[in-house]
């Protein structure tokens, strides 16, 4: 394979499908790995062999901190570390559950964010 | 020229800060060249002796050209290399590789900041725009450390109450510093019920935002001694960086210094056992811990335990971070600089009341961005070369 020189890039790819509810990773066809964010060639091994999957949305909960903020100014939110299932890790926000109640380690399932900037968000799995 | 022959290749020979703490009204580039002409007066030159810049600036695009403009210096070799708050220990290590190949003679590592007085916030590169990140309204730097801190917690059983042990031996260390930002008694219940501001950090976990500025004169060892000053050597050093953004680091209980810790050491010749002062990146409480255990002062995941009972407080068994850290002394945004003013004051016995009983070699750690490069600096004095 190579890196195909031409249209949009793997960073445009990502959101157009994120926008049409789609999450998707990528994943290198030599060493098997997950890249995220997209990028042109695998992080790991470095082979220009990556190709999208569709990410199955299971995840579990790596780290977790709250952001305070004054009630006026949004209040508190959860800021987490998810690694998905296909085996990236992602900056995102756990719901479903108060900010500082999201345990390390808890099962979670992804859920798109639409809107000007689309974006991945997790919910606390039940069980 | 080999990475051994930069063991003892160059001495610290002067160091000058400027304005730590509260410099309202004044410049960062004003912070810098008082640092810059205190260090060069310390060292008892002039600044046109001067005839290399190693510098970096929160606030300029090409800093190492922009401070030497200021300085007056036309300097044969320059290097503004930003990694973030390790940036000026990586540049002790560049000047002493500059001047053992014969390009410069007497060079200049400084920084300065006045981002207390000119906007009262953390200026750091560690803010930049990451469309992956910015969606989740994370509060960078302060948050990246929260989730370190939240997984070695998991991990390790470490406590908010080890990490207060941290805060509290920075105050200690800073109430004997009369140079220090911050003074006044501080318990661990205070650090514990301090306003949470980023879980699991309170707000005394966190390092301070402050004015400040510091240089340092490095030259060859075979003029170390033509000096006014005891002259502080360059003994090892090392760099090494796995990620910028902390949804890839790979692990987030374990920096890159567990592997610029054991470069630094090798070209050293030595081991943490030979160490006798520590001065260690601490942004945040969580940093102490992360390089006491990197660094190989401790097994991993042992750092909370390690630092109870005032271990590395005043009269605690090992002195870490004697000027009062980034937590209680100074912290302008990019803090390497000031632990390496700090262990050459320390390794010249100048250190005042905070003055380790011994001090032969010091470990300078540098951190930058959100854990993100790493830069260990080992200093001793002539007795170790």
């Amino acid at each position: 394979m190579t890196i195909a020189s031409e249209g949009p890039g793997p960073d445009a790819v990502y959101r157009e499908a994120l926008q049409a509810g789609r999450f998707t990773v990528q994943r290198c066809r030599d060493c098997g790995r997950a890249s995220f964010p997209p990028r042109v060639f695998c992080r790991h091994c470095g082979a220009a062999a990556l190709e999208w999957i569709a990410a199955s949305g299971d995840g579990v909960v790596y780290a977790t901190s709250v952001v305070r903020n004054r009630p006026d100014k949004g209040g508190d939110h959860n800021v987490s570390l998810v690694d998905i299932a296909e085996g990236a890790r992602l900056l995102t926000r756990v719901d479903g559950v108060a900010p500082t109640a999201v345990p390390i380690g808890a099962k979670v399932k992804a859920r798109i964010v639409t809107g000007d900037v689309p974006h991945v968000v997790f919910d606390l799995v039940e069980g | 020229m080999t990475a051994n022959d930069l063991r003892g290749g160059s001495a610290v020979v002067g160091v000058g800060l400027a304005g730590c703490g509260e410099a309202p009204g004044r410049t960062a580039m004003e912070l810098i060249g008082e640092a810059s002409w205190k260090a060069v007066t310390d060292a008892g030159l002039r600044m046109t002796d001067i005839d290399a810049v190693f510098g970096v600036s929160a606030v300029h695009g090409m800093p190492s050209v922009t401070i030497s403009e200021y300085l007056g210096i036309r300097p044969v070799f320059s290097d503004g290399s930003m990694i973030g708050g390790s940036s000026n220990v990586a540049h002790l290590l560049m000047a002493t590789m500059a001047i053992r190949a014969g390009l410069c003679r007497t060079a200049l590592v400084c920084y300065g900041s006045n981002q207390k007085s000119a906007s009262g916030r953390l200026v750091s590169s560690a803010a930049e725009f990451n469309p992956y990140e910015q969606p989740y309204k994370p509060r960078f730097p302060m948050n990246a450390y929260a989730l370190a801190a939240s997984r070695h917690m998991h991990q390790y059983g470490t406590t908010r109450r080890h990490l207060a042990e941290v805060a509290v031996a920075a105050r200690a260390w800073a109430n004997l510093n009369p140079e220090a930002y911050m003074h006044g008694p501080m318990t661990i219940d205070d650090v514990l019920n301090a306003r949470m501001v980023c879980d699991p950090f309170g707000l005394l976990d966190c390092c301070l935002v402050t004015d400040g500025g510091g240089a340092l004169v490095v030259v060859a060892r075979e003029r170390a001694r033509d000096f006014p000053r005891k002259p502080v050597y360059f003994l090892g050093g090392a760099m090494a960086h796995w990620h910028r953004s902390i949804m890839q680091m790979p692990d987030l209980t374990v920096t890159a210094a567990s592997e610029s810790g054991p470069r630094a050491f090798a070209m050293a010749g030595m081991t943490p056992r030979d160490i006798d002062v520590l001065e260690l990146y601490d942004a945040f409480t969580i940093n102490t811990i992360l390089f006491l255990e990197d660094l190989g002062f401790c097994p991993k995941g042992e750092g909370g335990r390690f630092v109870e009972g005032g271990r590395i407080a005043p009269g605690g068994s090992l002195p870490v971070n004697t000027n009062g850290g980034g937590l209680s002394c100074v912290h302008p945004g990019m803090y390497g600089t000031f632990i390496l003013v700090e262990a050459v004051r320390q390794l010249r016995g100048e250190a005042g009341d905070r003055q380790a009983k011994k001090a032969e070699t010091a470990i300078v750690h540098g951190n930058g961005g959100v854990l993100s490069s790493q830069v260990t600096a080992i200093l001793g004095t002539e007795a170790t070369l």
